[in-house]
């Protein structure tokens, strides 16, 4: 994902957990980054890091930040998490110059086979949560990620899909089979104002 | 502890001639105060914590709340009771004075030593009394900003409070944004609301409607307006803690007794607990500075100063800021905390913002409260080390 990123640009990650990205940006690329960060456990760590990051959530905070904050708005591995994902997404593409969403893929064969062999909610090494406490209220596809950033009006300009290692499907091209082998993608994407 | 005799003696002395550290300034530069007043000559009271370093990076400034003072981390020379921040300055606490030199002065307006309205006037030889003018608080950072001057200070490593010490650092990065490196504003707001005003002027009413009071003149006409001034403190404390921890502490519990007395005693716990609170309060304030403590924080109103819009104030700004607001404060509620946030934001400022689990209300910022102390440690330690001071 830090490859996606420019040296010295300013970056929002939405959800940075324990600022573990943040900082790897600042180090590596000289990022001047912020965060938001839903756990108070969370914000405190990045504080201590020395991060700027807010205590909130993408759903209620990010109609806070004006047009054009940043260069790069981050969102890893949380769309899914979010109650309202198409209004996360549309408020991304306006406070950033692009956006960089990574989403757990749904359509992995493995949990296709679960739902349609077994007949019970998957529970994978991405998606380990039960279907009754799990913080994965949204879940989507590759390809139905695509047909959202579609809808919104934004154009893909990087895609890669990822395997269970976290390895590109470097040899596989067809969006079917990025649906059907990737674990997780991730997409950079931008919005002509 | 002495007899309340002894300890308003020592109240008074203290006005005039504090255990602190002072600093003189003449009469040929006088403070040019918001209400226009020129203030001559001022002295500043303070305490200083740890040593200041060769390149004076380290310096980091404290500003005390409403009914505070210079006296962060020493007993009190009146009351003998611990300073008001003992749990976050000291070695290895997160002020920490091994590294770094803290600095607390009290505010133009008060009564522990630097000007105010129980100081002598020196065109009268009697306390100002209600001669002072009314204080701002932009006119106690611009004190602050003589103290500093004088230590040799050009920037900052930190500026942080509570309360109305959260007001002076918003001020302070308001007005000084490049000598103020990082800021930590704590449960306070960028201005004063409707409600706490109003909360305000029903404490300043009480000190007025004493008849002590002498329109301000008690000190010469050898009164004092306890009563009035315990009783507001009783309202203004209320103000300051939280319904759940009020009744988790007292409930209805009757206080040394076993059934209701059927008169205005003291029955329950939180009367008593609230007459104790005015009366140890009494015999170490000054009823006057009481007045003009509360009308600055009255008077705040950051947005104001600069064109109604809060994040014009910190346009530009290069100082790191770390928001910090306490669940329970419904005093400067975390709603306060996030307008700053959005308006720091707005201005593209370094912000980070926490808001802390408490039932203790607004004053959590007092008390031992771990993610208070974890949040200001690094918060602190991350700056320090972004500025290369040990």
């Amino acid at each position: 994902m830090a490859e996606l990123v420019a040296p010295k640009s300013r970056v929002l990650d939405v959800g940075c957990g324990d600022g573990a990205l943040l900082r790897l940006l600042a180090e590596e690329r000289s990022v001047d980054g912020r965060g938001i960060e839903l756990s108070q456990q969370g914000v405190n760590d990045c504080v201590a890091k020395g991060l700027s990051v807010i205590q909130g959530d993408a759903d209620a905070d990010l109609v806070d930040y004006p047009d054009d904050a940043f260069d790069y708005v981050i969102l890893s591995q949380t769309l899914q998490a979010t109650r309202q994902p198409r209004v996360v997404l549309e408020h991304m593409l306006r406070i950033g110059r692009r956006a960089i969403v990574s989403v757990p893929n749904f359509g992995h064969w493995r949990i296709r086979a679960q739902v349609a062999f077994l007949g019970r909610m998957p529970v994978t090494e991405s998606l380990s949560h039960s279907w009754y406490d799990t913080p994965n209220i949204h879940f989507c596809t590759i390809a139905d990620f695509v047909a959202l950033a579609r809808d919104v009006g934004a154009t893909i300009d990087k895609s890669v899909a990822l395997d269970l290692a976290g390895q590109p499907l470097h040899r596989i091209f067809s969006p079917w089979a990025w649906n059907l082998l990737g674990d997780q993608a991730i997409f950079l994407l931008h919005r002509k104002r | 502890m002495g007899d309340l005799g002894t300890l308003l003696n020592g109240a008074v002395t203290q006005s005039v001639s504090p255990d602190s550290l002072t600093l003189g300034l003449s009469s040929n530069s006088p403070l040019r105060m918001d209400s226009g007043a020129a203030l001559a000559p001022l002295t500043v009271a303070y305490q200083t914590y740890g040593a200041l370093n060769g390149a004076k990076s380290n310096a980091i400034l404290l500003c005390h709340a409403l009914t505070g003072d210079q006296h962060v981390a020493n007993p009190h020379p009146v009351t003998g009771r611990p300073g008001w921040w003992e749990t976050m300055v000291g070695p290895g606490k997160p002020f920490d004075t091994d590294r770094f030199c803290v600095i607390c002065s009290n505010v133009l307006g008060g009564c522990m030593g630097s000007t105010g309205p129980a100081s002598l006037n020196p065109e009268t030889g009697e306390p100002y009394g209600l001669d002072f003018p009314i204080v701002t608080i932009a006119d106690m950072v611009r004190t602050q900003a003589l103290l500093i001057d004088h230590l040799g200070i050009d920037t900052l490593l930190c500026v942080a409070g509570g309360s109305m010490g959260g007001m002076q650092v918003l001020q302070w990065a308001a007005t000084y944004p490049d000598r103020v490196f990082a800021a930590l504003p704590i449960a306070t707001a960028a201005r004063h609301s409707s409600q706490n005003i109003a909360f305000h002027e029903v404490g300043r009413q009480a000190i007025m409607a004493d008849p002590d009071w002498r329109h301000g003149r008690y000190l010469v006409e050898g009164t004092r307006p306890g009563k009035g001034l315990g009783v507001a403190r009783m309202a203004a404390h209320i103000t300051y803690l939280s319904e759940s921890a009020l009744h988790r502490k007292f409930g209805r519990n009757l206080q040394d007794r076993a059934a209701r007395t059927f008169s205005f005693d003291a029955d329950f716990q939180v009367e008593s607990y609230l007459r104790h609170q005015g009366a140890i309060f009494v015999e170490r304030f000054d009823p006057n500075s009481y007045l003009y403590m509360t009308r600055a924080m009255d008077y705040f109103d950051l947005a104001a100063d600069y064109g109604g819009s809060l994040a014009n104030a910190f346009k530009g700004s290069r100082t790191r800021f770390c928001v910090v607001s306490f669940t329970s404060d419904w005093l400067f509620p975390t709603s306060d905390s996030r307008a700053t946030v959005r308006a720091l934001n707005a201005g593209g400022a370094s912000v980070s913002f926490v808001e802390i689990e408490t039932d203790r209300g607004h004053d959590a910022f007092l008390l031992d409260v771990p993610e208070l102390i974890d949040t200001t440690k690094g918060f602190i330690d991350a700056a320090a080390r972004a500025r290369g001071v040990d």
